[in-house]
């Protein structure tokens, strides 16, 4: 897979999260707390280990690098932590985010539409694909996994339909919206991208924790019979969950264009791993029903700065990602294993 | 064609599970026949036979093989998505035993150790995930996707991120050699497809897979080893991408790390799906899958040969998906059955 985007992630809002968690007066060490806990602890490690090892490595730029190289991993994320949340699965997310790129490239390269036009008609776009599959999920009680494949398979083949070659997107209006950055201090900055992502967190820690679809959505995940007893909206969350995640999606592609400039079938290969893989890491239990937005924040953040330590090492290969990434993974879910006492249906 | 000598001998003919997949892949046969008239041709050529049918069954051979392990995990309730990892990494271990030189005499280990180390680490490679599923109680697809994430990393350690080329000749055989003028991969799909049936037919061993897929605490109840039967459909499956592994590697005479076995679990999946297994556990057909591999070796050849783009390949390959899982979906049928009345697609599966 040539995707090694990954994740990754910063100092300033790390300083923020754990403030935005809801933090109820009886939290004091509850194990449903421990991955996220871990996360952290290994993130705050692994900054630390990286500062003290490599010289420039302890700037705020490197960790507001991490931002930026990553964000639209961490908004593909977040849509994912939704699903995995309802207990669901979405393996198409990479293939809309190439899809996003390329009918954007194309629109605005080729058919010279304003940026302006095209990029609400791929959120739209992403949105209904999202809504598609999730209709399919529920109305016909199919398993998600295999919906989401097909729907992997059918992005993906819709790209090489529009052009099997990568589009280059010179537009300068769109040039300038992607070289745009925020100055914050002392040269340090972050672009247009990484502030649509920690937008869309903050945007995600609201739905998930403040309204009824957040509300309805734990239940849904916790058990999805007792959600239909008690009378909640099952259907509409499965549904929305699954629009919300092709609402990311488009929009990791739109900020995947902001960080590329161009569109191309073959971008995004195997985020769907790395989404999946953040969304673990950071805390949420595969079964559904437990978990925090923020800590996919985490995921992303450890995911970007293990790429970052291997590149400031500079002897180790890119592959070592890759197998440091799984074996993450790994600790991870097993470390979900020992907390979560129930028994796999 | 179904015969219709009786209408009863022609209903059961329909509701047999092997009937559409045998239906699917005959109406692409002949598309193809239509539209290229050579294409059921085959000829004596070089010392072997030679054709598009020939052509279309030695390259559905590795994904075939995938298929029957892949069948095994999914009739445990499984899924194992590892499988194209694990095609990588055999094929690099492979590659990395036989050795590069260019001089092409010899290999670095003797070639029947190289196929076995490959088999043995794809084997332990199953045994993970199968430990991963039956002992510590994960999730198929998760504990699946970690080997799926560092499988090709360390298939890249083994090839030290390069493709090696081999240029053993003896080896090449293996996925391009000739026997009887057929491919010799066809008769190692013959042969592990033969020691799988009859290990399923012959043996308890089908009954015991069923019914772990089909209600696991009951089957335990009855006094089946259903964890050390999973463990064992994992190892199964891990040693069937090895053997792919090896004969693609064979194939193209090299070992990729990257690219070898790209989206091979996607296309077993619907190898197994197309061929009738149901992908909630429980009653599987491994000539389905077989069939079903077919189906896809099949239609891509058609696709290719048809001139349309292969970029189509794809959306394809999702619709068809689409249509099976709408076809083997209780709910979907219940209600497609309420419109129209079609019976046939109704009975085939439930």
């Amino acid at each position: 897979m040539s995707g090694g985007h990954s994740p990754a992630l910063n100092a300033a809002p790390a300083a923020d999260a754990p403030i935005q968690r809801p933090v109820s007066p009886s939290m004091r060490l509850n194990p449903k707390y421990l991955p996220l806990a871990a996360t952290i602890a290994l993130f705050v490690a692994m900054a630390t280990a990286g500062s003290v090892l490599y010289t420039g490595f302890f700037s705020a730029q490197v960790f507001l690098n991490l931002l930026i190289d990553n964000a639209f991993l961490i908004i593909v994320a977040v849509g994912m932590t939704f699903v995995i949340l309802s207990g669901g699965i979405d393996l198409s997310v990479g293939s809309v985010v190439a899809l996003t790129t390329m009918v954007l490239a194309s629109l605005v390269e080729h058919h010279h539409w304003s940026p302006l036009t095209a990029i609400p008609l791929v959120l739209l776009m992403g949105t209904v694909f999202g809504a598609f599959m999730g209709f399919l999920i529920e109305r016909f009680r199919l398993q998600p996994f295999i919906v989401t494949l097909a729907g992997m398979f059918l992005a993906r083949g819709l790209c090489y339909l529009i052009s099997i070659d990568s589009i280059s997107m010179a537009d300068e209006a769109y040039s300038a919206m992607a070289q745009w950055r925020l100055d914050l201090w002392e040269g340090a900055s972050l672009s247009l991208g990484a502030l649509i992502a920690m937008a869309v967190l903050l945007a995600a820690i609201f739905v998930a924790h403040c309204t009824p679809f957040g509300r309805n959505l734990y239940a849904v995940g916790g058990n999805e019979h007792s959600a239909v007893l008690m009378g909640l909206p099952v259907r509409a969350t499965v549904i929305g969950v699954y629009t919300l995640s092709g609402l990311c999606s488009a929009l990791a592609g739109v900020v995947f264009t902001f960080y590329m400039l161009s569109g191309y079938g073959l971008h995004a290969t195997g985020m769907e791993l790395d989404a999946i893989a953040a969304v673990v890491i950071g805390g949420t239990l595969l079964t559904g029903g437990v978990g925090y937005v923020a800590g996919t924040l985490f995921g992303v953040l450890m995911l970007g700065i293990i790429q970052t330590l291997i590149s400031f090492d500079g002897t180790l290969s890119s592959w070592w990602t890759r197998i440091v990434v799984g074996v993450l993974l790994f600790v991870f879910c097993l470390l979900q294993r020992l907390l979560t006492h129930r028994t796999s249906r | 064609m179904p015969d219709a000598t009786s209408p009863s001998l022609f209903a059961a003919a329909l509701r047999h599970r092997l009937t559409w997949p045998l239906v699917t892949l005959a109406l692409l046969l002949a598309v193809n026949t239509a539209f290229n008239a050579s294409f059921l041709h085959i000829e004596w050529r070089d010392g072997h036979f030679y054709g598009s049918l020939v052509d279309i069954l030695n390259r559905a051979a590795p994904l075939a093989l995938v298929s029957l392990g892949m069948t095994l995990v999914i009739a445990t309730r499984g899924i194992d998505i590892s499988v194209g990892a694990v095609v990588a990494i055999a094929a690099a271990v492979g590659a990395w035993m036989i050795g590069g030189s260019v001089s092409g005499g010899e290999s670095r280990f003797p070639l029947p150790l190289a196929i076995l180390g490959a088999l043995g680490v794809a084997a332990l490679c199953g045994l993970w995930n199968g430990l991963l599923v039956a002992k510590v109680g994960m999730q198929p697809i998760i504990a699946t996707l970690i080997l799926m994430v560092a499988g090709r990393g360390i298939a890249q350690l083994i090839t030290d991120g390069q493709i090696i080329t081999i240029y053993y000749a003896p080896f090449f055989f293996l996925g391009g050699g000739y026997l009887l003028g057929l491919p010799f991969a066809l008769f190692v799909l013959a042969a592990v497809f033969a020691g799988l049936y009859l290990a399923v037919t012959r043996t308890a061993l089908g009954l015991f897979i069923q019914a772990v897929g089909i209600n696991p605490t009951a089957a335990r109840v009855a006094g089946v080893q259903s964890r050390r039967l999973v463990v064992a459909a994992y190892t199964f499956c891990g040693v069937c991408a090895g053997i792919a592994g090896l004969l693609i590697s064979s194939n193209v005479k090299s070992a990729d790390a990257n690219n070898a076995g790209q989206m091979l679990e996607l296309d077993a999946i619907l190898a197994v799906t197309l061929g009738g297994t149901a992908l909630t556990g429980g009653r599987f057909s491994l000539v389905g899958s077989v069939i079903g591999a077919l189906i896809i070796q099949t239609l891509t050849y058609a696709i290719y040969s048809l001139g349309v783009p292969p970029e189509i390949n794809l959306v394809v390959k999702a619709v068809v998906v689409f249509i099976v899982m709408l076809l083997q979906s209780p709910d979907f049928r219940a209600q497609a059955g309420a419109l129209v009345r079609r019976p046939a697609a109704g009975g085939a599966l439930s």
